[in-house]
Formats: structure tokens, sequence, C-alpha cells
């Protein structure tokens, strides 16, 4: 019964956004301000219907309803709870009912805070957000319905969720990158609905930024976590594979981070804006691509799992109506967008355009390397692969470029700059930047140079940022200016700390890449091994039962001068019913390094088949992340995002129609 | 989502992990460079792995044929050669510049010059430009950026 509830509402939910897509529009066509005011009651009945449906399935998830198809081919009852309820998501027609659910989120949070939006285009910006809805509706319903039965006899239990997604970090990696995705889908909203009004200023840079913001910040936390997961969960401690899936999350992620800083420029310069509005399109294409991607099986992938040629064919029809009618409506339109302000070659102008120059090409090679061999099988009959190497030697010159840049081009002044007044308080951080690289060039056995560029860059970017921040406080005494570095604004802040958490990720990558040392040997329990100035001891290996697995637990401590640091317990896991073996590694973590095992198969003279690593910096690849997250939140927060809001209620107060 | 199973059970189940010890080569050099060549093998029947992290049987073969080559004398770049040989260009997963490949290899450098080509044009043009006279706002507008800064 609830079951049908959900399918029901979920029914009802794309009527409702059928409805929101062309009453609003229809209204700001003919100034109509009653079916323009439609959207926004729709937009939240919208949400709530979804998330009606959304709660009916986990509810057939939590009580293992196995009459429903999904279930049965996704969970189990023995399987912990919280992976009951990440298995809702952990499938391909489940994960796109998070996906709508999302959607509808956004929409009726645009409706709930777009209070300071002009009745049109809040009205077209739900009508298109609603667009989007409808297709994916569609695409739901017609090719991938969650709420399907299966013919009784009912199966006694399921064939359980895939034991690599029943982890945490897995867990909730996919709502955070929905919440990115999806949230760009906002900035599309936005940018349509302005080529729609033929209108971009310097409040329609203000509204797309904070939308845009979130939007990246999710993507940052959902592909840390993805890239943590895989650092634990696989067995060898990668945590970057260069995979199609990676790739297409990373690509909104590069683009949204260039959108981020176009939009700054609308707002403050009201230049820019064209270009910041077919970034807005593309970064929502490339997440369209991304599903498409993922879904389609075209590229296989750890992650892909649909791989059924019909529901690509249809998601390839969403992008190419959604993104071939958005660029007509650009090309047609775009020319209108004069800009206004004028700026100097050396300028936070163009300090900014270089910026987008990087990003935008970084994510062009991403997508090139993605789809090469695709294109080379179709066109030329070559069948090759392109992998880490290859992205490794295209990408890492941009990032190389962009952080060499980014202190600079962030203390210029707006308009027009004097590169040597800008560098002066910067020469400092530099040549400590260098200093600190010739030290780590001359105290490493001289491998590589990319601890020392890593460090160095990784220096140049939080120093220039913390100089930038000191510099905001002005002159006069200290205690003066510590009150004034309080009282920054909240983006002065985010961009710090963005700035840092991008640097501590690359020093994290580059250091771990450099300076990692592995071992891999036969070990007897009871056996005492020295690694890298650690010793370690297999000190007991024994069969565990889990939950709905049995486990292959070693237990294992690690001396370091003779002092016992940790106990580990890493672990080979066989889940009888889905058939799969998983690897836990055992990780002390550390601030400068991990200790990283892995127990692999017994060996015919009883002995253990034993991998030890030491990861130098590895956490700090996260840390980064976090920290660069941590800096969106503080941007959000600045007080000019929420003078909307309050205006909203004092208008509403006053005159409880909004004036038009 | 049947499919998808039984592709990681055979990535996955197989015996082997990855570098065994038995595989490793006793000179540490050659070990090295064994390594660094595995990272630039892709495993045929994985899903984007190189040989070096794989756990498939066929990865192992392919580890101990690089390691047989080393081991014979052969230049890395014979080893590669070696292995494209008998597996095709798909194993690599450096692609090769030859050909249409060229047309990767440049797109990311050609795309940065045209882009900052047009990146340079554009601040050419804002430079030169003459300050636009600044629209009046409608009374509309006027009536709401009052209410605005009056926050």
């Amino acid at each position: 019964m609830i079951v049908e509830l959900g399918h029901f509402a979920l029914v009802l939910a794309a009527l409702v956004a059928i409805v929101q897509m062309t009453v609003p529009m229809v209204g700001a066509a003919r100034r109509w301000p009653g079916w323009m005011a439609v959207a926004e009651p729709l937009a939240t009945l919208q949400f709530l219907l979804v998330a009606a449906s959304f709660a009916a399935l986990t509810y057939a998830f939590v009580t293992s309803d196995f009459s429903l198809r999904l279930v049965v081919l996704n969970s189990h009852t023995l399987k912990p709870m919280l992976y009951k309820v990440s298995g809702v998501w952990g499938n391909h027609e489940g994960s796109m009912l998070l996906w709508v659910l999302i959607l509808a989120l956004f929409g009726a949070c645009a409706a709930w805070f777009g209070g300071n939006l002009t009745p049109t285009l809040r009205a077209r910006v739900l009508a298109v957000q609603a667009s989007i809805s409808v297709a994916f509706y569609g695409f739901i319903l017609f090719t991938s319905n969650p709420f399907l039965r299966v013919a009784e006899p009912f199966p006694m239990n399921g064939e359980d969720l895939n034991p690599l997604l029943q982890d945490p970090g897995l867990a909730f990696h996919p709502p955070f990158l929905y919440l990115g995705y999806v949230g760009l889908s906002m900035a599309f909203s936005f940018a349509v609905a302005a080529l729609i009004e033929g209108k971009v200023d310097a409040a329609w840079g203000r509204w797309v930024r904070p939308w845009t913001l979130a939007a990246w910040l999710f993507l940052t936390i959902g592909i840390g976590l993805g890239s943590w997961w895989a650092y634990y969960e696989l067995g060898w401690g990668g945590f970057w594979f260069w995979d199609p899936v990676e790739n297409a999350s990373f690509m909104p992620w590069l683009l949204a981070a260039a959108l981020l800083h176009s939009a700054i420029v609308v707002e403050k310069r009201e230049a820019l804006k064209s270009w910041t509005i077919l970034l807005a399109i593309l970064a929502f294409g490339f997440s369209l691509i991304g599903t498409f991607l993922v879904r389609s099986g075209v590229i296989t992938s750890v992650h892909a799992f649909a791989n059924d040629p019909e529901r690509g064919v249809y998601i390839l029809a969403i992008l190419a109506v959604f993104m071939g009618g958005a660029l007509s409506l650009y090309a047609a339109r775009a020319s209108a967008m004069e800009a206004k302000g004028v700026f100097g070659l050396v300028s936070r102008e163009s300090a900014l355009v270089f910026n987008n120059v990087l990003l935008a090409v970084a994510a062009f090679v991403v997508f090139v390397g993605t789809i090469w061999p695709l294109v080379a099988e179709m066109a030329f009959g070559r069948k090759l692969s392109v992998g880490a190497p290859f992205f490794d030697a295209a990408f890492t010159p941009f990032m190389v470029l962009l952080t060499l840049a980014l202190p600079i081009g962030a203390m210029l002044p707006w308009k027009r700059g004097n590169l040597k007044r800008t560098l002066q308080p910067l020469w400092g951080v530099l040549v400590l930047a260098l200093a600190g690289a010739a030290l780590i060039w001359t105290l490493q056995t001289g491998r590589s140079m990319l601890a020392p560029i890593g460090f160095a860059l990784a220096f140049w970017v939080t120093g220039g940022a913390l100089v930038d921040l000191w510099k905001r406080t002005g002159r006069g005494d200290m205690s003066s200016r510590f009150r004034r570095l309080r009282n920054l604004p909240g983006a002065d802040w985010g961009k710090a700390i963005s700035h840092s958490g991008l640097a501590v990720t690359l020093f994290g990558i580059a250091g771990l890449t450099a300076w990692e040392s592995e071992d891999i040997r036969v070990a007897q329990i009871g056996d005492r091994f020295e690694h890298a100035g650690y010793e370690i001891e297999l000190q007991d290996v024994s069969r565990v039962p889990g939950p709905n697995y049995v486990s292959t637990m070693a237990t294992m401590a690690v001396y370091q001068n003779g002092r016992e640091v940790a106990v580990l317990t890493p672990e080979k896991r066989d889940y009888p019913v889905a058939q799969m073996p998983t690897s836990e590694a055992g990780i002390d973590n550390g601030f400068l390094r991990d200790v990283y095992l892995v127990i692999g198969d017994p060996q015919a003279d009883g002995g253990w088949a034993i991998r030890t690593y030491i990861k130098p910096f590895a956490n700090w690849i996260w840390a980064g992340c976090i920290i660069m997250g941590l800096g969106g939140v503080f941007s959000l927060s600045d007080r000019r995002y929420r003078v909307a809001a309050g205006a909203r209620k004092r208008r509403s107060a006053a005159t409880g129609v909004p004036a038009e | 989502m049947k499919r998808l199973i039984l592709a990681a059970a055979m990535a996955l189940a197989l015996p082997a992990f990855a570098v065994t010890p038995d595989e490793v080569l006793n000179d540490p050099a050659l070990e090295a460079r064994a390594r660094e060549l595995s990272k630039e093998l892709r495993c045929l029947v994985c899903r984007n792995e190189n040989i070096d992290e794989s756990n498939a049987e066929l990865a192992a073969d392919l580890r101990v044929l690089v390691r047989e080559r080393l081991v014979e004398g052969d230049s890395n770049d014979e080893v590669i050669d070696y292995v494209v040989n008998r597996y095709g260009e798909y194993v690599l997963l450096k692609p090769t510049t030859s050909g249409a490949n060229l047309l990767l290899w440049i797109a990311g450098p050609a795309m940065l010059l045209l882009a900052g080509g047009v990146g340079v044009a554009y601040v050419q043009r804002r430079r030169k430009a003459a300050p636009l006279a600044e629209e009046r706002l409608s009374a509309e507008e006027e009536a709401r950026l009052k209410d605005i800064l009056a926050e």
C-alpha cells in the first residue's frame, strides 16, 4: 500500500511539474501576476510529493519488502540498517529518485528564498527548473521505475547490495555528489531565465553565486568522500584514478569553480556576462554528460550501474534537448549582454579571466581524454585506452599555472592594478616558498621534483592567502588590525580558506606521490619485520563473522623506536550472498603519515602475503577538501546574501503583494 | 546489476592480490623499473586499472611477463613494444602520439592558446571600451534599492 502511494505521489509530482513548467512561463511572458505566482506553491508541492515518494521507497528498503523488485536486487535482511537506507540510492532507479528529490528541493529553495528576485525572473527560473524535473520524471517513470513489483511467490530474501557500496564513506558519497550536480541545475535555470528575460546585471550575478557556491561545495565534499573511500577500501591506497566516472564528477567541479569566479566579475563589475551565462549552461551540461556516462554503459567503470542502452538514449535525448535549446537561446540572445565595466590589462578582472581560461581548458582536457577511446574507436577504428599517465601529464600543468597565478590575481585591485605594488607584500612568501623547496630538494634522496614543487606552490598559495587577509585589515596598530580581521566579510574569509584548502590538497597529493614507500612480503604469524623506520609484527590471523559477511582478520602491531604505535586489523571480507570479497585496509591515520596495512592470501608454507605502505601526508588530501568546503560555507554566510531574505520579509509584511 | 556484480567478481574474486611476494624480482633496480612499466599497462579484463594495482589473474601474467623481459635485458621501450605487439595498443594507458592520437595530445595546448587568445582579445576590448553611461534605474528598481539599503 505504502509503495503504491509512493508510486502515485511520483506520478502526481510529474503532473505538478508539468503545470509548473508551463503556467508561470506563460504568465511571465504576458505579465499576468496570478499565473506567475502559481510557481511558488507548486514548487513546494512538487517537493513534498517527491519527498513522500522517496520516503515510501525508503520504507520498503527498511522493512525489506521483497515484493519490490528493486529491494530484492539490492537488499538483504541481514544487511545493517545504515546500508538498508543507503541501499535506496545504491542502485540506478533509487539514485534517480534521489536525483529528482534534490532537483525539487533546489526548486523549492528558490521559491522559499527567492523573495528578492523580480517576479518575472522568479517565475521563469522555477519554470525552467520544473522542465528539468519533467524530463527526469519521464525518465524514471518510463525507463527506470523503482516501484515495480515482482511476481508471486515473493523471494524469501534479497540478493544484497554490492559489498563495495556497504561502507559509511560511500553511503554518503552519492547524496553529496547529487547535491552538487543538481545544484548546478539552479545556475542553469538562472542562466536560461536570464536569456529569456534578456537581462543580466549585477543583481543576477549576486543571485546565481550562492547557488553555484553551494553546488561547488557539495561537489567538493562528494568527490572528497569518494576519493577517501577508494583510498581505504580498494586495498592499495590510491586516491584518484582518472576513471571516466571520476572525471564525470570532476569536470562539473572545474566548471563550477570557474563559474564561481566569473560570477564575481558579473556581480562586481558587470563584465564577462555572456561568458558567465555560457559557463552556467555548460556546467550543468557536464552534469548531464556525467549522468549519461555513468548510466548508459557507454564507458565501463566501477560506478557504471546501469548498462541499458534504452536509458542511455533517453539521457542523451535529455542532454540534446536542454543543451541544444539553451545554446540556441544563447546564440540568439548573448549579443544583447552588453558589458559595462572597463578594466586594464593588469586588474582583478583580467586575473579572473585567466583563472577561467585555465579552469575551462583543464575541464576540456579531461573531457577529451575521457571520450577519446570512444572517438578513436568510432572514427578511426582504433581500440585504445586513455589512463592516468595521460591525465597526469596533460592536466597537471594547468594546476601549476593556476596556483602560480592565484595569489597575485587574488590581490590585484579591480579596474586597474600595478603588478609591482601587488607583488611587493608577496616577495617574502615567494622567497620562503623557494627556500623551503630547496631544503626539501637537498634533504630527500634526490628522487623527484614533485615534492619540492608541490611544497613551493602550496606554501605560495597559503602564504599569499594569509598576506591578502592581513593586508585587508588596513593600517594602524596590531590590536585594531586584529579586530578588523575578525570583522572581515565572510566572503573574504571564504576566499582565503578555500584557496588554502586547495593548497593543502595539492601538497598532500605531491607529498604522497613523491614519498610513498611500499613493502611486499610473506610473513609467518609471530614474524616481526622492518619497513621505513617502523617495525611491524604479524600477531594473529583469525576468522571473524560479521553481520552479512565472514572476515579474515589479521592482528598486526606497529612499533616505532621499540614503542608500540598502533595495533591494526586489516581484513579480507567475504560476502556470501553477493559472492564477492572486499578488502579493508588497517590504517593508522597520522598528521604526517599513514601506516597502511593490507592482508593478502595464505601462502603454501603457512604464511600470509602482507603489504605495508607508509603514506606521507595522505590525510592532507581530504583535509584540504574539507577546508575548501569550509571556505564555501564562510562565503555563503556572507551578509550580502542574507540581505535578500531580510528584504523579502519586510516587503511582504508591508505590502503583502509583490510589487509589479 | 547482475553484470556489474559478475564483472566485479571477475576482477576481484580471483586469488592473486596485485603484486604478490613471489613476483618481486631480487634486483631492486629491475623491480623498480618493472613497477614503473606496470603503471603504464592496462589490465585487459578490468575497468581502468593498471596491472600493478589489479588483482586479476591476467594482470599477474602480464606482470610476470614484464619482469621476464626485463631480466632478459630488454630496455623499457622494448618491453612496451613487446607487450603492445601481443595485446594491441589497448593495453597502453598512456596513448601513443601516432596518427589521430596527435589530436588528443595537442587538444589541451591548442585549446589553451585559443582560449588565451580570446581572453586577451576580450581584455583588450574592455580596456579600450568607453565607459557606458550608467543606465537609469526604473522606478521599481529605485524603490527596491531603497528598501535594500534601508536594511
